[in-house]
């Protein structure tokens, strides 16, 4: 099997979509709800900073995850010859 | 001029642009009106997209809500955004790549059956129809409150205004119609946020005069949680749900928008499949643009109210009080008659019943905004009630002519007939949807809450494992998404029309019905699975189609086989 097969191709975008998946959950999930708490501790501005990731920062997060993901998707696209002409 | 005269000019102008672009964008083909022939830019679709996701109740109620619930109702603001990101990792990519029409379509081709297809063609109606009658419900209620007309003619007017487009331009009409819809939605809710920000913060921008200081060098937020728990609530930026619950409704939100129909058919449009992911990231930061806003908008509100109201004379109450007073929006009453207002948590003692609403609607006026600006927010409120309504209806007459006549009664039907067809369901559709309007069943708002539960409990499920498995069979996703459905639903009628008095103890793991979706979506994952690996594989032929949806290339534009 060559490393430019469609298996390879899938795996390498499997693995993207999991890291990205990891920090959409981390931010909102954690930071945002289950770390709220301790995180309140700490002051950005005005904000308590659990608070601040529940009602600002996970969305700003989710922004770049999802353009991060679209940049990177086009590179693995060229890469393996499967990007549409 | 008066506000009334404004409203009729601004809210006429903004009508006279819509029904324009649905003349300009008319369908000739059934392409044209299921997906816009295929052919829409990532930047107007991520704009149509935002406008078809944010409803009347994002526009009008959302702040409001978040106002009176401080930390808690951070579970709309991250559970309506974080979707996108899993239609844009998940989702989005390969549906497009897939190339129909419908997502009844994909399961149906997927799932080699009819009795999926059919499961799907029902789930989605529902969740639709539910949806549609809440927005004509908007319509009526912005119409009669700011143009002071009754709340019957507004929901007739507004159902021949997205009659007329969407009836006329399918697919095509309604994409450029909410393009202009979203731009006025926005202007209209940024204008007195921009405004009311600089007031209390002196920072222009309401993201960061949310972090800002009042007029004291305090945080508002500071200020805010010392007010509250002054006056016996809990703090702002402290919730008083579950960390449980919070969890569960926040992912049962998130899941549920990835699976909703009307959202995932808006990615069908664009020409190829690296559009359908930026589409995905545009469409999001329109929606952020108004969802970072909305937090701000909250706390400034409640900030705004308890200053002018509490502790001050009966007497001198603002003007505005008074007019948002006879439409029983706020009610005062000097129970102890010390000729003061008192706002408080107690019921007992509290002078101030306050809807909500008010937050949006009536923060021009609590800020002394210019007569335009009061306007504008009814024009954004209607831009954003028909715009979700259109891209419904969409869904609605799409099942009925497509996944019910051309794929399932009557496969010989020829376009034009098939054409015909879906703008008689629409029209059909409207109706009912209006009648709904004028006359709400009382577990229309309720059910709405329940619509992303139960599209996560069925759809997102059986969508996902039918692009990263290749092992998933019809035998599985039909099992998953009847328990997932069947749970979810047994679960929701028994806590909330059976036995509605029951507390945060008698929930399932303190997770209330607004959140058992997830545990449905997990439920039909399980199931799913398991009943998959104790059936025959797929044939050949549906694994070659898993094979090919998951790579970019040959896209080409949504088709028919």
């Amino acid at each position: 099997m060559s490393n430019k097969s469609p298996q390879q191709y899938w795996k390498r975008n499997i693995r993207l979509v999991l890291i990205l998946m990891a920090i959409w959950a981390l931010v909102s999930f954690g930071f945002g709800i289950v770390l709220a708490e301790p995180l309140n501790a700490i002051k950005i501005g005005g904000f308590k900073l659990g608070f601040w990731f529940a009602q600002q920062g996970s969305i700003y997060v989710f922004v770049l995850l999802i353009f991060y993901y679209v940049w990177k998707m086009n590179q693995l696209d060229k890469e393996f010859n499967v990007d549409e002409q | 001029m008066d506000i009334l005269t404004w409203t009729y000019i601004i809210v006429g102008a903004t009508f006279a642009l819509y029904i324009g672009i649905a003349i300009w964008a008319r369908a000739g083909s059934t392409k044209e009106f299921y997906v816009a022939g295929g052919g829409v830019s990532p930047l107007a679709n991520g704009m149509a997209t935002a406008a078809d996701w944010m409803s009347a109740a994002s526009f009008i109620s959302m702040a409001g809500l978040i106002s009176f619930m401080g930390y808690d109702g951070s579970v709309y603001l991250m559970g309506w955004t974080g979707g996108y990101v899993l239609l844009a990792l998940l989702l989005a990519p390969y549906l497009r790549k897939f190339g129909k029409f419908t997502v009844p379509d994909f399961v149906g081709d997927r799932y080699y059956s009819q009795t999926a297809r059919l499961v799907a063609v029902v789930a989605a109606l529902f969740v639709s129809f539910t949806y549609v009658a809440g927005q004509m419900r908007g319509v009526g209620i912005v119409f009669s409150r700011f143009l002071e007309v009754d709340i019957n003619t507004g929901v007739v007017i507004g159902m021949i205004i997205v009659l007329f487009y969407a009836v006329l331009g399918g697919m095509k009409g309604i994409t450029y119609t909410q393009v202009a819809q979203y731009c006025v939605l926005i202007f209209a809710y940024m204008v007195p946020a921009i405004f009311i920000s600089l007031q209390l913060t002196g920072n222009p921008i309401p993201q960061l005069g949310f972090g800002g200081t009042v007029a004291d060098g305090t945080p508002l937020l500071d200020k805010l949680d010392g007010l509250l728990t002054e006056l016996g609530f809990t703090a702002y930026t402290n919730g008083s749900k579950g960390m449980m619950d919070v969890l569960f409704i926040t992912a049962a939100l998130m899941v549920g928008t990835a699976g909703l129909p009307h959202v995932i058919v808006r990615f069908f449009t664009v020409p190829r499949v690296k559009d359908a992911r930026k589409s995905a990231g545009f469409a999001l930061v329109f929606i952020a643009i108004l969802y970072t806003t909305a937090p701000a908008i909250g706390a400034f509100g409640i900030y705004n109210m308890i200053n002018t109201l509490n502790e001050k004379p009966v007497a001198e109450m603002p003007q505005w009080v008074e007019n948002w007073g006879k439409t029983k929006l706020i009610t005062i009453e000097d129970k102890n008659g010390d000729g003061l207002v008192q706002y408080r948590k107690d019921a007992a003692v509290n002078e101030v019943t306050i809807d909500k609403d008010i937050m949006v609607l009536a923060n021009p006026e609590i800020a002394q905004l210019p007569n335009w600006v009061i306007a504008l927010v009814a024009a954004g409120g209607l831009a954003a009630a028909l715009s979700t309504a259109a891209g419904l209806l969409l869904v609605i007459s799409t099942a009925i002519s497509r996944d019910l006549l051309k794929n399932a009664l009557m496969p010989q039907i020829t376009e034009k007939k098939e054409l015909m067809a879906a703008r008689i369901a629409a029209a059909v559709a409207v109706t009912i949807a209006g009648y709904f309007g004028i006359n709400p069943p009382g577990f229309v708002a309720q059910v709405v809450a329940f619509a992303f539960g139960l599209a996560a409990a069925s759809f997102f499920p059986i969508i996902i494992m039918g692009i990263f498995s290749k092992r998933m069979n019809k035998e599985g996703a039909i099992t998953g998404m009847i328990v997932g459905l069947a749970f979810t639903l047994t679960y929701i009628i028994y806590y909330k029309f059976v036995n509605p008095t029951a507390t945060k103890d008698d929930w399932w793991f303190g997770i209330s019905p607004e959140g058992i979706g997830t545990l449905g979506m997990l439920l039909n994952f399980a199931v799913s699975f398991l009943v998959s690996r104790f059936t025959p594989p797929p044939p050949q032929d549906v694994q070659d189609l898993v094979e090919d949806i998951r790579i970019p290339r040959g896209a080409g534009e949504a088709t028919h086989h």
